[in-house]
């Protein structure tokens, strides 16, 4: 194929097919553990159909509960299908509006996912930044950050959420609630998510910096931002990844939580902890599947989500193999 | 090879603060704690020749070479390559050229290379930040120039860190070492964390490179065999002082200082000529308080009152007392 004499020339044909064989060889790898579990896997699916429910459910809902013009205040309160007076227009029933269920279950998720995504973002970015600059730096930037931090942890991170949405509300107003409360939630979020992110990047950071290949970079004058971009990050995201999956779980139920304590999205917005809370206050007059499917759907989601997280911790992390 | 020394070495001090932090220092009323790590160490190296630095662990032989490369920062003293001083405020232009022809080899083959990057771009990285090679082709080609010049297939470029053994890793850090046309490379232990048998190999490598590509070596190790092999002229530490330079032939040939004479003697004889071998008495003490006088004074046989008081200058290349003042016994014949 080859022959020595070429003066060096890397021959295009195999170093371009090597990397290929390497990652599918790679890739096999991680689907062999992944398909040998079954929880795993069911797990998995079961996120992937509420992830991609929800975010097409444009599509796939058969009415949009945000459009107030599709509603019919006599059909509130209608129980399943299968149930007993059940209307074969609305599977999961309808709550106290006469919004189909099925479809705000779908819409709700939708909303929950993107605040949860949103926030877990805002807060992995800050968190990486911080532990990045806190454990390059050292010294009294690091004391102070990670003082901050501990804190922080000292606070339940729905009490954290609770003191922005308050102190945003009393900022711009209670006239403004509609418009500024998806944007709250996403900030409460990602500013009480994001110790976690700091402590373990810093940590990490702090056992790289003083290896020797970031010397080396060092050595041949690359800027300290690329060396934590180019060598130290790459290093430290293993264990971020985890805790990112696991996050977006948690964020979910934070949104929930914030939503059915009444400080989340208005009713006209639904998310599920939204729904969750309407229905809880028809609960005990009998109409209890308001409740029951956003609250499963939520628990089905929040559980799938973190077991498919725990099989990634495992999967990745090279000593458990 | 030429007179002009590329390296010189004035003076060089570095002292680590220890101390605990400030809250718990002053709760327990103590002072700082300063470690002298490196204390006055003078050497030059001239074009072409390789200076190995020798002592045990702790005797501050790493951090000379993180000063001499830049690394650290020195406390005191000064580094000047080819005439240049590489602290201080002026001659930043100067220091940035010279950069370039500084490289490292590390001691753990596998902690200095990025496990998340593949050979080809651990050995392009210098390539591109000194601009050796602008476009994606060309530093491809010069890296595979580099890896068939240590021995290994231009091929490899494409695998990851972590599928070479130590000795492949470490022709891989030599590659790298070399790859902005460096000439003059700072050797870490290089060959400490390879089996025996690769050990040779390495150091054979280096040799070779170092006469056909006019290299300059500052090599650590703690391995007299190693530095036997390598060495033009050999520096020996003991708690961050040179206590003896001489050219290796000469140093192996006639120790003079006590300390020396101690390492020589506990060197395995492979001649197995039944001469006994004496073992390295005692401990390198805690540089944080370090002997008065000589530092070497609680291992020295013959250390007498001035030694315990008076630190030694060197003189011709030793800086003991006993030597000085001629109470240092004949060596035996054999040696």
């Amino acid at each position: 194929m080859s022959t020595p004499a070429t003066k060096g020339i890397v021959e295009p044909a195999p170093a371009a097919a090597a990397p290929k064989a390497r990652w599918r060889w790679r890739d096999s790898d991680i689907l062999a553990s992944f398909l040998s579990s079954k929880v795993t896997v069911l797990s998995a699916i079961v996120s992937v159909l509420l992830i991609g429910g929800s975010l097409l459910a444009p599509l796939v809902a058969p009415t949009n509960p945000f459009d107030p013009a599709t509603v019919d205040l006599m059909d509130s309160l209608m129980p399943p299908r299968w149930v007993e007076g059940g209307d074969p227009r609305f599977l999961l029933g309808t709550d106290n509006q006469g919004r189909d269920l099925y479809s705000a279950i779908l819409y709700g998720m939708r909303v929950s996912l993107i605040i949860g995504l949103a926030g877990v973002a805002i807060a992995a970015v800050l968190g990486i930044g911080l532990g990045l600059f806190a454990g390059w730096v050292g010294g009294r930037v690091d004391a102070f950050v990670m003082r901050v931090a501990d804190v922080q942890l000292t606070f339940p991170a729905i009490l954290i959420a609770l003191l922005i949405d308050g102190v945003v509300h009393g900022i711009v107003g209670n006239a403004q609630r509609e418009n500024t409360a998806f944007a709250v939630l996403i900030l409460s979020i990602g500013l009480s998510f994001w110790v976690q992110y700091a402590r373990t990047v810093r940590g990490s950071t702090m056992v790289e910096k003083n290896k020797d290949y970031v010397q080396a970079a060092r050595l041949i004058g690359i800027p300290a931002p690329l060396i934590l971009l180019k060598h130290v990050l790459p290093n430290v995201i293993g264990p971020v990844l985890v805790i990112l999956t696991i996050n977006i779980a948690l964020a979910v139920i934070t949104e929930a939580t914030l939503s059915f304590l009444g400080v989340g999205l208005p009713p006209t917005q639904p998310s599920l902890g939204t729904l969750i809370r309407i229905g809880n206050d028809f609960l005990f007059s009998g109409e209890w599947w308001i409740v029951a499917f956003p609250g499963l759907t939520l628990a089905a989601f929040v559980l799938a989500v973190n077991l498919v997280g725990d099989w990634l911790r495992d999967a990745l992390n090279p000593k458990l193999r | 090879m030429t007179e002009f020394p590329l390296i010189e070495v004035t003076d060089l001090r570095r002292t680590f603060d220890v101390s605990k932090p400030w809250l718990e220092r002053t709760l327990a009323r103590e002072s700082r704690q300063l470690l002298k790590a490196v204390d006055g160490v003078s050497f030059h190296i001239r074009k072409g020749e390789t200076f190995a630095l020798v002592g045990e662990s702790g005797s501050g032989k790493s951090t000379v070479a993180r000063m001499v490369v830049g690394l650290l920062e020195p406390s005191g003293g000064e580094v000047r390559i080819a005439g240049v001083p590489m602290t201080g405020g002026s001659h930043a232009a100067e220091r940035r050229r010279l950069r370039r022809r500084i490289q490292m080899i590390f001691q753990d083959p596998f902690a200095s290379l990025d496990p998340r990057w593949r050979v080809g771009d651990i050995i392009g990285e210098p390539i591109r930040a000194f601009g050796v090679a602008e476009n994606r082709r060309d530093v491809t080609a010069r890296a595979g120039e580099l890896l068939r010049l240590v021995g290994l297939d231009p091929a490899d470029a494409q695998k990851f860190p972590h599928e070479f053994s130590g000795g492949q890793r470490q022709r891989i850090a030599i590659a790298r070492a070399l790859a902005a046309d460096s000439d003059f490379i700072v050797c870490d232990e290089p060959t400490s964390a390879l089996d025996v048998s690769v050990q040779a190999q390495i150091l054979n490598l280096m040799r070779d490179l170092q006469d056909r590509l006019g290299l300059t070596y500052l090599f650590i190790s703690h391995n007299l065999a190693v530095v036997r092999h390598m060495a033009t002229t050999i520096g020996v530490m003991y708690l961050g002082r040179l206590v003896e330079v001489a050219p290796a032939r000469q140093l192996f040939a006639a120790p003079r200082h006590p300390y020396t004479r101690m390492l020589l003697d506990a060197v395995p004889d492979l001649a197995m000529s039944g001469r006994p071998r004496t073992p390295v008495q005692g401990e390198i003490p805690s540089p944080i308080s370090p002997p008065s006088g000589c530092t070497f004074h609680p291992r020295c046989g013959l250390a007498n009152d001035r030694c315990r008081a008076e630190a030694p200058a060197p003189i011709d290349g030793v800086a003991c007392h006993a030597v000085a003042e001629g109470r240092v016994p004949e060596l035996r014949a054999s040696a």
